[in-house]
């Protein structure tokens, strides 16, 4: 293919491109333009430059929204992990022939609509709902319980969401690891924990930091989750992003808040694609 | 090593927790009470409702319109810009499939504020084509990737065969290329369909005040009181998207989990 005779397919890479250049990059840099432009009061933009927009993201008000959905990506990735590793583990220690299977059946909900499986949580934890006439009828409670409409639904809808993104990349990385390790080692009399803590869990490192990322940077911006199953002290950045956009109308502020978004969701992916090296390219799909 | 029991454990318990809240709601969708979690008794009813709601049947042809015309487009752009990076050798191609995960990593809302600022700051109306646009260009990397997986499981050396046996450029494609990543352009474009079938949020910024597709009317449903119709137009969008993913699967033979 290195000859220069294709002129058919020597430009096919351009129309694709090019939509991709006016429809996603244009757009991206446009948000950064319009973070450091000063709103006006009707709900459009000044050509003035500012980093007020920025600033503003530090107010005591907006900053506890910041550090809540920081807190509740990091908690709903921690929660991921500790049950996406031994699901992982189990699948790809048990019978070959079952493997297709279990993962399938574990990545499947990845492809169900955020919006259903989130308000299927509704039809559970709400007052009336699922559990608590579940609870009521067995004369476990007296009073329904408030599940609904907290910060501790959401951590839920959101390890519901995206727990089969850490499943994935675990258990690829469980299937590339050299296996023989793991038998030389228990000849040469090292236990469970020991095998599992130095020839494992340092084999599978570049599989934790991809499910981490596609764990951590959806939940990070979520706005369905919080919308839906959270009240109002679990409003989080994607709530804020979509609120000053369409509510109030400040281009600006949301626009610095959602390139904020998007430098965290850089940085992790530059960090993973480092601690990846060898893993390839591929893996990140 | 064989998997402990608590990992054993762990997994049924990962399992039930990602199905059961999802087969009570499909449940729920066939009980016969207005306001109750109590079982009343089975219905079809609130799938009749469904059927006589105008903003429903309206909903579902602007999904249908939106995702066709979406997946139509986006394609046939994926399918050459994964033959234009794969066969084609040029400066800046490391970084421009870099750029490819972009769109794919991007969190949605991020998406969906740029596409909305582009669209007021070039004055293009909100509505259908402004929905397909947007759609478009969260499909694109997903095709490309696809066929481009597909594409790198044949060696290099089948094209060259058929240069050396005569065939020219329009051959080549016709009878070497385009047998090969058929499969891998259709499990492409079920994987659009369903993306853009289940999109939400992008849609939600992009689609102005008149058009609205299933989820934006399954949201809306949602924010005015939790009714059963609702469970029961879930449940159709839900078979809906499983049939599609299921097909794309079967579709690229090899389950490898990479190229997904």
């Amino acid at each position: 293919m290195r000859r220069g005779r294709d002129w058919l397919l020597a430009w096919t890479a351009a129309p694709g491109l090019t939509y991709l250049g006016i429809f996603f990059l244009v757009p991206m840099l446009l948000v950064v333009v319009f973070s450091v432009l000063e709103g006006t009061p009707d709900g459009g933009v000044r050509p003035s430059l500012t980093l007020d927009n920025y600033r503003r993201a530090l107010d005591p008000l907006y900053l506890r929204i910041l550090a809540r959905s920081a807190w509740l990506a990091l908690l709903t990735t921690g929660v991921s992990l500790a049950l996406a590793y031994p699901t992982a583990w189990a699948i790809r220690t048990g019978s070959p022939r079952r493997r297709g299977l279990l993962l399938a059946l574990v990545v499947i909900p990845s492809w169900m609509n955020l919006l259903i499986k989130n308000y299927a949580w509704i039809v559970i934890l709400r007052r009336e709902g699922v559990l608590n006439t579940a609870l009521g009828s067995l004369g476990l409670i007296d009073e329904p319980l408030s599940l609904l409409f907290a910060p501790s639904a959401v951590l839920i809808g959101l390890v519901h969401t995206y727990l089969p993104f850490m499943v994935l990349p675990l258990y690829v990385a469980l299937d590339r690891m050299d296996w023989s390790l793991v038998e030389a080692a228990r000849d040469l009399g090292a236990g469970r924990a020991a095998v599992f803590m130095r020839v494992v869990v340092p084999q599978t490192l570049a599989g934790v930091a991809v499910g981490c990322t596609l764990v951590f940077i959806p939940t990070l911006g979520a706005f369905v989750t919080p919308d839906m199953l959270g009240g109002p002290d679990s409003l989080m950045v994607g709530t804020l992003i979509e609120n000053q956009l369409l509510q109030v109308r400040n281009w600006p502020f949301a626009s610095a808040l959602a390139v904020l978004l998007m430098a965290v969701a850089a940085a992790a992916l530059a960090a993973v694609r480092r601690l990846q090296g060898a893993a390839g390219p591929g893996a990140l799909a | 090593m064989k998997a402990g029991w608590s990992a054993r454990a762990t997994l049924l318990a990962v399992l039930a927790f990602l199905y059961a809240p999802v087969l009570v709601l499909v449940l729920y969708s066939f009980n016969d009470a207005r306001f109750s979690a109590t079982w009343q008794g089975f219905t079809f009813g609130w799938y009749q409702r469904l059927l006589e709601s105008p903003e429903t049947a309206a909903a579902l042809r602007s999904t249908l319109v939106v995702s066709l015309s979406a997946t139509a487009l986006a394609t046939v752009l994926g399918t050459l810009l994964a033959l234009g990076l794969h066969l084609r050798r040029f400066r800046g191609r490391a970084t421009i499939e870099l750029l490819l995960y972009l769109p794919v990593v991007a969190p949605d809302i991020v998406m969906g504020v740029a596409l909305l600022a582009f669209y007021v700051a070039v004055h293009l109306p909100l509505g259908r084509l402004s929905i397909i646009l947007a759609h478009v260009s969260f499909q694109i990397p997903f095709v490309a990737l696809i066929v481009k997986a597909r594409l790198q499981d044949f060696p290099a050396e089948v094209i060259e065969a058929a240069r050396d046996l005569g065939a020219d450029e329009g051959a080549m494609i016709r009878h070497v290329l385009l047998p090969i990543i058929r499969p891998g352009i259709l499990a492409g474009a079920l994987i659009a369909l369903a993306l853009s079938v289940d999109d939400f949020l992008i849609t939600y910024f992009t689609a102005g005040a008149g058009a609205s597709t299933l989820p934006i009317r399954i949201y809306s449903m949602v924010k005015r009181g939790v009714t059963p119709d609702i469970n029961a137009l879930s449940t159709l969008l839900l078979a809906a998207t499983l049939i599609l993913i299921v097909a794309a699967l079967k579709l690229q033979k090899r389950p490898n989990p990479e190229s997904m």
